[in-house]
């Protein structure tokens, strides 16, 4: 009774803050209501006891992605006038774009496999396998899907690869610390000691 | 009727839980400003009620009564929202945290997990605030604390990695139960070089001395809360106090043992030591790393920007990483009495 409360209060609080991302007038309002999307769907996943997944969700997205999200956005002085432009132009293709999305999920939840009232495949995971949640994840990542996994971490070692490289190119002009000189640095190279005569006032 | 008497229940145990951690940090406040006095030379606050003892509740009373002044063209709502973005996960994080065998108000799988998702949350009321004061002092404060905390949280969320390989478990008590035993069991001398490392990137990510510089009073003012006043400003320093008691409460479980006693199981000694109640060993614990904050902040000068992002990215990080390598020996060898 309270789980079923509970989820319609989250499920209507994630629709109405995923609605404000796309039509609040102010772009840190929109990351913020991202924010709260991302956090209600976590709820969500808790409540389908997926733990792990709702868990990470909240520390990557919301503690990490978001909050350097949120950084550009404050950064940036953005002027609401020209982004409503070309709204007529881009309706077509944001129209077939979001009934490409409807036809997707049409096809997810009208499938056979997936009953959504009596759960289908979905079911708990810590049921199944009788262990908890992020042990039974552990163990399916680096037996079932080994490879896919491996592979995910190459994809993300390259992107890390292609950001250091972005921002560690040659760029004459900057002024950048040299520690290493910074911390040699010696008291004769800094200090000069004068001496002169004392100054009498008049 | 049965799902209502488990609500009542739950929401006891908060309350339980809550009032002494409020009333924890309302002495904190105290604690630190006597201990600061002592440490050079001076009294400290002396004299409401006697020792001075009553000075918090006259603090809380003063800023209870102070207006909020609320500035032009701040964003209201936002504005009055954030000190609630900095206190809720603050206090969230307490539900896993076991102060003694079994007394912890939910004791989850993946309770380490849910501290460092809750914790990194804690980002958003300073980020928020130093948005919507309107007002650059505020702004690069924010800037400031989102950049340090960000880059501090890897460096942790490192540190406690190697605690879930050594323990084998995300469940706070199961982490406790692994270190049984007395203090050289601990998981802090298998693992000193993430112990050390979770206490210096805890003490940045609670924005405090020597990494303060979301503050920073000499030269952005007060930083992300300047334009705050009354308890608006108070429910800021309620949050900051909470996450440092917060922090050494999360040491002391993952690094030295949690309620267990120094001499657990040793001859003798084991149960003379054991009659004292284990609540009572992990605030000692805790204790001694809440005066290290104060220690730190009478100590060192505090670090300059860039020499802060140095530190959390060129020594931690690496140091996090190549001992995680050390760790996974460890196991493999079934090393000392740990593993």
């Amino acid at each position: 009774m309270i789980e079923l409360l509970l989820f319609y209060v989250f499920a209507a609080v994630l629709l109405f803050a995923a609605t404000m991302v796309i039509t609040a007038k102010n772009p840190v309002h929109s990351a913020l209501f991202l924010v709260l999307a991302f956090f209600n769907s976590a709820a969500l996943w808790l409540m389908a006891e997926a733990e792990f997944l709702g868990i990470a969700l909240v520390l990557v997205y919301v503690g990490a992605v978001m909050v350097l999200f949120l950084f550009v956005v404050m950064m940036l002085d953005i002027n609401l006038a020209p982004m409503r432009e070309g709204f007529a132009r881009y309706l077509p293709i944001g129209a077939l774009v979001g009934c490409v999305m409807v036809v997707e999920m049409a096809l997810v939840v009208g499938s056979k496999d997936v009953n959504l009232i009596h759960g289908g495949p979905v079911t708990s995971a810590a049921e199944g396998v009788g262990m908890s949640n992020t042990k039974a994840l552990g163990s399916v990542l680096y037996t079932v899907y080994a490879y896919p996994f491996e592979i995910a971490s190459v994809v993300l070692l390259v992107a890390i690869v292609a950001a250091i490289m972005l921002t560690h190119r040659r760029r004459p002009g900057t002024k950048q610390q040299n520690i290493d000189r910074q911390v040699r640095v010696r008291k004769e190279q800094r200090l000069r000691i004068v001496t002169m005569a004392p100054e009498k006032r008049k | 009727m049965a799902e209502f008497a488990n609500l009542v229940w739950i929401v006891a145990k908060i309350v339980a839980l809550v009032v002494p951690l409020f009333i924890a940090v309302a002495y904190m406040t105290y604690a630190e400003r006597r201990v600061i006095g002592w440490i050079q030379w001076r009294k400290g606050p002396n004299r409401v009620g006697i020792y001075g003892l009553l000075q918090p509740i006259a603090d809380a009373c003063k800023l209870l009564m102070k207006e909020v002044v609320i500035p032009q063209n701040a964003n209201r709502f936002l504005f009055l929202l954030a000190p609630l973005f900095s206190i809720i996960p603050a206090l969230a994080a307490w539900a896993v945290l076991p102060l003694g065998d079994g007394l912890v108000v939910a004791d989850i799988d993946a309770g380490l997990l849910y501290v460092l998702a809750m914790t990194s949350m804690g980002v958003y009321g300073v980020i928020v605030a130093g948005w919507a004061s309107n007002s650059k002092y505020a702004l690069i404060g924010a800037m400031r604390a989102g950049a340090q905390v960000v880059s501090y949280e890897i460096a942790m969320g490192f540190a406690l990695v190697g605690v879930l390989m050594a323990a084998g478990s995300l469940n706070m008590s199961e982490i406790v139960h692994a270190q049984q035993g007395p203090f050289w069991n601990w998981f802090w001398l298998p693992l000193l070089p993430l112990f050390i490392v979770y206490w210096v990137s805890g003490v940045a990510e609670t924005n405090r001395l020597p990494f303060d510089v979301a503050e920073g009073e000499s030269e952005i003012v007060a930083g992300f809360h300047v334009e705050y006043s009354g308890m608006a400003f108070a429910i800021f320093f309620l949050a900051e106090y909470a996450n440092m008691i917060l922090i050494a409460g999360l040491a002391t479980i993952l690094f030295l043992g949690g309620w267990y006693s120094p001499f657990h199981g040793i001859g003798y000694l084991g149960p003379i030591f054991d009659l004292v109640p284990g609540t009572l060993w992990f605030c000692l614990k805790a204790g001694f790393f809440l005066f290290g904050y104060f220690w730190f902040r009478g100590t060192f000068p505090r670090y300059r920007y860039d020499q802060i992002m140095r530190l959390g990215w060129k020594v931690l990080i690496p140091v996090t990483v190549v001992w995680l390598v050390v760790e996974s020996v460890f196991i493999l060898t079934g090393f000392g009495p740990w593993f």
